[in-house]
């Protein structure tokens, strides 16, 4: 399974901005008993949808004897040298992904709509392309690259911080929607003019002028490519790395409680990572509601 | 054929700009056609004109945002064509709201200080200094989002120069604002720039405003400057038909051209260089050159009239049903009503006339 930011994750809007709509002021119109009833109903069947399943996990992971709720599970973790190494491996391609993702992608981004935005249409369909190709068939084509590494770049061609490199060309779909609904949110192009017109030179247009301004959507990309790389197993399976996800399915046939537990854990590690980008990126309000002051 | 300033005068800072033959293509447009313009130091040149006809692609290419594809351009003597933007020290206001919205107004206007390494404390001062000077000195510690348009639009102007640019690019600064504070803003920005004596591009679509503010404009078509000079050249001695047509409102009235003058409505006046000499015409006539006398036996008829403030105009029906329009002092204007019967003649002043 090559896992595409998905479960809890997805509600990072691209663009980033509030991920949780607020309601708006005024008066609210007063619901009929049968609409607040239909509207308790739907929040009770989507959310059991998708807590019953963590609910399940947890129940799971914390069986003990006899019936009993225990932690061993969690505390197991810590035993497993291999598992902790595969978190670490995974946390630092998720940071190298990351910091590559947004290295390639916001120059280009920026460059694209200031100079050339004709070509908006064709960076934009290069960056789609790799979910239209199955994961099977990148892998196929991708591992004479890493075979080819692996024998001539030594420890560095052959460490699994490598797969960084594939795991940025996967994340470039999400991160492209994401970042793109920023830059389409501001004036891009007359922000880098004026920037560049006070004699800023291009890396400064983009690290102080442009990236603050598209932060929520920076971080929405962000958050996108530390859930893919925390999901992704076909990849890592097929060229024997040990990431956490091909970790845990080794675990799952030893020890299921184990394997649950960090699988438990990965996703409310997602969760609360999700939250903090909620409160660090909510951004700030920019509709303007000045009116011009009495002449 | 350069267009050069016949008052240079500064009395700042000012610095002589000269675009020389400059030529740009966007694939098969022509947006600049052999432009050509001499900007004495201290002077602010207005360009006028329609949508697309180059004014726009003009001062970019002097701010260094667009490329020409042949030409020089000259500031200070000194070829600046293939300079970057940013080593060119061009302060630059756009039509869009271009403040960066994560640093406050002040942080705005420090902005390029910060980048040529002027120290915190000057940087402050200075930001102060130009926020003062366009009246938003209490709006330092605001964000762009908390502040109005035209207050926005002040913040850019004093961002642009804080810097101490070598000229002043103002590219439709004012057109994003409603009508009065568009007004009061440009006043303002014509007393700064007559202040610090700065060399001035404003470009801008709007014929009142280039008329009020340019010490000279310049009106521009299909990437050709038509017409260069004072407003009171190009308004009243227009040297061709789209300058003449584009500028001011003009009334099209069938006359016949014949020896350097044309028989407008019964009166010979005498025709502006560049004008159709001979034969039928079209006399392009101002509406404050139009003269209507209230009488019995008048031939043409009162269609409207509007009320101006301290001036009125009155559309006018012609025997022959051609509307003609007429601008007069509201006092000048009692005795008019719909249906009035009046005589209609032109003031002797010359015309340009074009073929009919």
């Amino acid at each position: 399974m090559t896992a595409t930011p998905g479960g809890p994750l997805s509600a990072a809007a691209p663009g980033g901005g509030a991920l949780i709509a607020a309601p708006k002021g005024g008066k609210r119109r007063r619901l009929s008993r049968g609409q607040t009833i239909a509207r308790i109903a739907i929040l009770v069947v989507v959310l059991g949808y998708l807590i019953l399943p963590l609910f399940a996990m947890l129940e799971f992971s914390t069986r003990g004897d006899f019936g009993s709720r225990s932690l061993n599970a969690y505390a197991a973790i810590l035993g497993k040298q291999d598992l902790i190494d595969s978190v670490t491996t995974t946390l630092q391609i998720a940071v190298l992904t990351v910091v590559g993702m947004l290295v390639l992608l916001v120059p280009t981004m920026v460059w694209t709509i200031v100079r050339v935005p004709r070509m908006r249409r064709v960076i934009e369909f290069l960056c789609l392309l790799p979910l239209a190709i199955p994961a099977i068939v990148l892998v196929v084509g991708i591992s004479p690259i890493y075979r080819f590494m692996g024998q001539n770049f030594g420890k560095i061609g052959a460490s699994p911080l490598t797969l960084a490199l594939i795991d940025i060309v996967l994340v470039l779909p999400f991160a492209y929607r994401a970042i793109d609904a920023s830059l389409r949110s501001i004036d891009t192009a007359t922000l880098a003019d004026a920037a560049r017109s006070l004699g800023a030179g291009w890396v400064r247009t983009i690290v102080q002028v442009i990236m603050p301004n598209i932060r929520a959507g920076i971080l929405s990309a962000s958050v996108l490519a530390v859930a893919l790389v925390l999901g992704e197993y076909t990849i890592s399976s097929l060229l024997s790395f040990n990431t956490v996800q091909v970790v845990i399915v080794v675990l799952g046939k030893q020890d299921p409680f184990i394997s649950v537990a960090v699988s438990f854990s990965a996703l409310i590690f997602g969760f609360v990572l999700l939250v903090v980008i909620a409160r660090v990126g909510g951004g700030r309000r920019t509709t303007r509601q000045v009116e011009e002051p009495a002449v | 054929m350069t267009h050069s300033s016949p008052n240079a005068a500064s009395n700042g800072h000012g610095v002589a700009v000269a675009f020389q033959d400059m030529h740009r293509w966007y694939g098969s447009v022509h947006a600049l056609n052999g432009l050509s313009i001499d900007i004495a130091p201290g002077e602010l040149i207005a360009l006028l004109g329609p949508s697309g006809c180059g004014k726009t692609t003009a001062l970019r290419a002097l701010g260094g945002l667009d490329d020409v594809d042949e030409g020089r351009i000259l500031v200070d003597g000194k070829d600046i064509t293939n300079v970057p933007t940013n080593k060119r020290n061009m302060g630059i206001v756009f039509q869009a709201y271009s403040l960066f919205p994560n640093m406050t107004a002040r942080d705005n206007v420090a902005y390029g200080l910060r980048l040529r390494g002027v120290d915190s404390a000057a940087r402050k001062k200075k930001a102060d200094e130009t926020l003062e000077l366009v009246g938003l000195g209490q709006q330092a510690g605001r964000y762009p989002h908390q502040m109005s348009g035209g207050q926005q639009q002040r913040v850019a102007l004093a961002r642009a120069l804080a810097i101490e640019p070598k000229v002043l690019l103002l590219d439709e600064p004012l057109s994003a604002l409603d009508a009065k504070v568009r007004r009061q803003l440009r006043e303002e920005i014509r007393r700064i720039q007559i202040m610090i004596g700065i060399t001035t591009l404003f470009v801008t679509h709007d014929q009142e405003e280039a008329l009020a503010m340019g010490d000279r404009v310049g009106v521009m078509s299909a990437g050709r400057l038509e017409q260069i000079g004072p407003p009171s050249e190009l308004y009243d001695r227009p040297k061709t038909r789209f300058v003449a047509e584009f500028v001011g409102l003009t009334n099209r009235i069938a006359a016949t051209a014949q020896g350097g003058t044309v028989n407008v409505l019964g009166m010979a006046v005498p025709l502006l260089e560049g004008s159709d000499q001979s034969g039928p015409v079209e006399a392009l006539v101002r509406p404050e050159n139009v003269r209507l006398t209230p009488t019995d036996d008048g031939e043409a008829r009162v269609a409207a009239v509007s009320f101006l403030g301290s001036l009125c105009r009155a559309q006018v029906t012609l025997p022959d049903e051609t509307l003609v329009v007429a601008q007069m002092s509201a006092s000048d204007a009692r005795g008019l009503y719909p249906g009035a019967a009046v005589r209609v003649s032109v003031e002797p002043a010359a015309v340009f006339a074009v073929a009919a």
